[in-house]
């Protein structure tokens, strides 16, 4: 396979599982703004979650206030800014549309009919409704999966866009826990009791929300039910720092099943160079796998969060073209995808519609 | 039997390919053929696309078409098939790889996703199963070509090349070109490489050399052409200029090296201001034009947004040469959808038909 086929393919899986993800953050938020006395909460979430997806300068640049509407507005159809959900989806289709050849026409048309039908929304006079707006942009994330996995050939080409997906996944569980860390550590600020609204963003944010119920409910009943109580009653800080362990550990999970998926689909496409990269998912998995939650709390989840985001990004160095950006905003890539560049090209590469930057 | 200076003083002329023997001493691998029925029921060729002639996606794909919305036309005619042409063509490409090569690699090579023809380059290589390069995909190391690949480089010995020969090689032809590989032309001067077509077709591409070619099948072949060409007036030749300037308005003026319909006169349909203005261009530089008198192209019922009317058509056959000469049993029918209309280009507002041969 060609180093920019695979290029392409990574960039376009990781766009369609963006927008799933930002799709997520504003169907939670947006549920939330549905509830009474949650204004606050509200602004603060969509704040704290705009800056850990380096989205907030863009925001900025054209608002004046965090207000929902228009953060929903913004992040799910602005066509200037490259981070909204209308242009990981443009990118998601110009990416595939550079290698369709290598596609299934299945997987093509998926694509390409999403981004048909997101234009004809656009069209559209009135604005859409953000709830359906959202809902949609993760049907259609759902069905470019399940196409994906059900119809493309088990080779270079289908694990490299797995690749996309789960790294992306990562990504993102990271920066939405990275948004969340401050209500998050126990101890950090012992007084403050944290919202228990800004909790199910988080856990619907990351589709968690009924996953946790029902493996809290199982195991530990009374648990369940003593921290529902308490979270609206304001009981004492001990049993909340439990819950908030059970949190974090419903999240490290969902962490650690992105970087099994990585590693064993990198071993599928490994080559001469490529060991590196193969040791250092390795190395990662490896970290998930047997760290305990304590130690993690030991060293404070922002310090792990911080470590986690640094070791995904450093793999750029490596030249496989897992480039995770350092902003919000992506990298320009230049994938050589484990070959080395050889003689001198011209050193440009055809970003404009790989990556919106 | 070609004036010299029109080969040597042709803008299309590559000096570069001095001394190069190609492989299998083939030129133009692929060649689209524009054929038209005039009033009196003659085909004639009204010109030889030898350079990247494109279009051949839309016979496949308007047969495809064809047989999902009207199977029971093909189960009443014996249609001869058109869906192997991917497979000749792949052949076609395999046979003319440089010599000694047992297993050859052919790859496509595309301008990429923002040329107009994108679909075509795309779903060629798709049918044909090979890689849909574009020039950063590719590099010369010791006069080779190779692509990159998640397996390190990858020797090619074929290229069917979709851009012309201005953007293969920024170190020979255009500096600026984004959308070749520095060096090709060193491996493509040593052998290593065959390019289809070859660099250079486009001086028998031209509209100039156009009337020399029944001559030329007479000369090399020692045949008479079997479908004859459209009689053409040289403007570099005085009488013939002398004549189409006394009869614009009844004449087709071409640009020799026009191509999409761009760059010519139907003289019945230009105002008075754009034949004054082509006559100001022809006597400026009279080597730049040929004339053609104003063919009653056949029509074909066409469905328009008034019901079926009857609208004027070509067909571009493909021919294929390497080890053998192959013709697929059909080709692009293309038909002008304004009413009255001679320009059937699709960057025109062309549209395209599907097109039977039947079996007896």
């Amino acid at each position: 396979m060609l180093s920019r086929t695979a290029d392409h393919l990574y960039w376009m899986s990781r766009y369609i599982e963006r927008a799933e993800s930002l799709a997520r953050l504003v169907d939670a938020h947006h549920r939330m703004s549905l509830l009474p006395h949650s204004a606050d909460t509200l602004a603060k979430s969509l704040q704290s979650t705009m800056t850990a997806l380096h989205m907030d300068e863009a925001y900025n640049e054209r608002y004046d206030a965090v207000e929902p509407r228009a953060v929903f507005e913004f992040v799910s159809l602005d066509r200037d800014y490259s981070g909204s959900i209308f242009s990981c989806l443009r990118a998601a289709r110009e990416n595939a549309r550079a290698v369709r050849g290598s596609l299934t026409s299945e997987l093509w048309e998926t694509l390409n009919s999403t981004w048909l039908e997101l234009r004809s929304l656009i069209a559209r006079r009135s604005a859409p409704d953000i709830g359906e707006f959202v809902e949609w942009v993760k049907k259609r994330s759902h069905l470019t999966r399940g196409v994906t996995i059900g119809t493309m050939m088990r080779d270079e080409a289908f694990h490299v866009t797995r690749i996309g997906t789960f790294l992306e996944r990562a990504d993102s569980t990271a920066r939405i826990l990275t948004a969340h860390q401050g209500d998050l550590i126990p101890g950090a600020d012992a007084g403050v009791v944290p919202d228990p609204y800004e909790w199910s963003v988080l856990l619907r944010a990351l589709s968690a929300f009924e996953v946790y119920r029902r493996v809290y409910r199982d195991v530990i009943t009374p648990f369940r039910v003593a921290q529902l109580l308490i979270l609206r009653d304001d009981m004492p800080r001990s049993l909340l720092r439990c819950c908030v362990a059970a949190l974090l550990r419903c999240c490290v999970a969902a962490l650690l099943r992105c970087c099994k998926e990585v590693y064993s689909n990198l071993k599928s496409v490994a080559n001469e160079q490529s060991s590196e990269t193969e040791r250092r998912a390795g190395e990662m998995h490896a970290m998930l796998h047997f760290s305990r939650m304590e130690e993690i709390t030991a060293l404070g989840l922002p310090r792990f969060l911080e470590q986690f985001l640094t070791r995904l990004r450093s793999r750029r160095s490596h030249r496989v073209g897992f480039l995770v950006a350092p902003g919000g905003g992506l990298s320009p890539c230049r994938c050589t995808f484990g070959t080395k560049p050889v003689t001198a090209t011209s050193g440009r590469s055809n970003t404009a519609y790989k990556v919106c930057t | 039997m070609v004036p010299a200076e029109q080969v040597l003083c042709n803008s299309q002329y590559r000096p570069e390919m001095q001394g190069v023997d190609v492989p299998g001493g083939i030129y133009a691998h692929i060649a689209g053929i524009d054929i038209v029925r005039d009033d009196a029921g003659e085909f004639r060729v009204l010109e030889d696309n030898l350079r990247v002639p494109s279009g051949v996606s839309y016979m496949l794909e308007n047969r495809k078409m064809m047989m999902r919305l009207f199977p029971e036309l093909f189960s009443g005619h014996r249609v001869a098939p058109v869906d192997h042409y991917p497979d000749v063509l792949f052949d076609n490409l395999r046979s003319v790889a440089p010599t000694g090569v047992a297993d050859p690699t052919v790859v496509l090579l595309t301008a990429g996703a923002h040329n107009s023809a994108y679909f075509e380059h795309a779903f060629l290589a798709q049918q044909m199963g090979i890689e849909l390069v574009e020039g950063q995909d590719l590099f010369v190391r010791d006069e080779a070509v190779f692509m990159r690949t998640t397996q390190g480089p990858q020797r090619v010995d074929v290229i069917y090349r979709r851009i012309d020969d201005d953007f293969l090689d920024p170190l020979v032809f255009r500096p600026d070109s984004m959308l070749g590989v520095p060096g090709l032309l060193t491996a493509y001067r040593a052998g290593r490489i065959t390019i289809a077509n070859a660099i250079g077709t486009g001086v028998a591409d031209d509209k100039s050399i156009y009337p020399y070619v029944p001559e030329m099948i007479r000369f090399y072949l020692g045949q008479s052409p079997i479908i004859g060409n459209v009689h053409t007036w040289m403007l570099r030749n005085k009488e013939d200029k002398d004549y189409v300037l006394a009869h614009l308005p009844e004449l087709v003026i071409k640009e020799v090296h026009g191509a999409g319909g761009y760059g010519m006169l139907i003289g019945p349909a230009a105002t008075k201001a754009e034949i004054d203005a082509f006559r100001k261009q022809i006597i400026a530089t009279p080597e730049r034009y040929i004339a053609q008198p104003t063919l009653a192209v056949s029509t074909c019922p066409t469905f328009t947004g008034h019901g079926a009317a009857p609208r004027h058509i070509d067909l571009r056959p493909f021919v294929l040469s390497g080890r053998d000469i192959t013709i697929v049993p059909g080709g692009l029918t293309r038909v002008a959808l304004r009413d009255g209309s001679l320009v059937v280009n699709s960057s025109q507002g062309g549209g395209t038909k599907d097109t039977w041969v039947l079996e007896t």
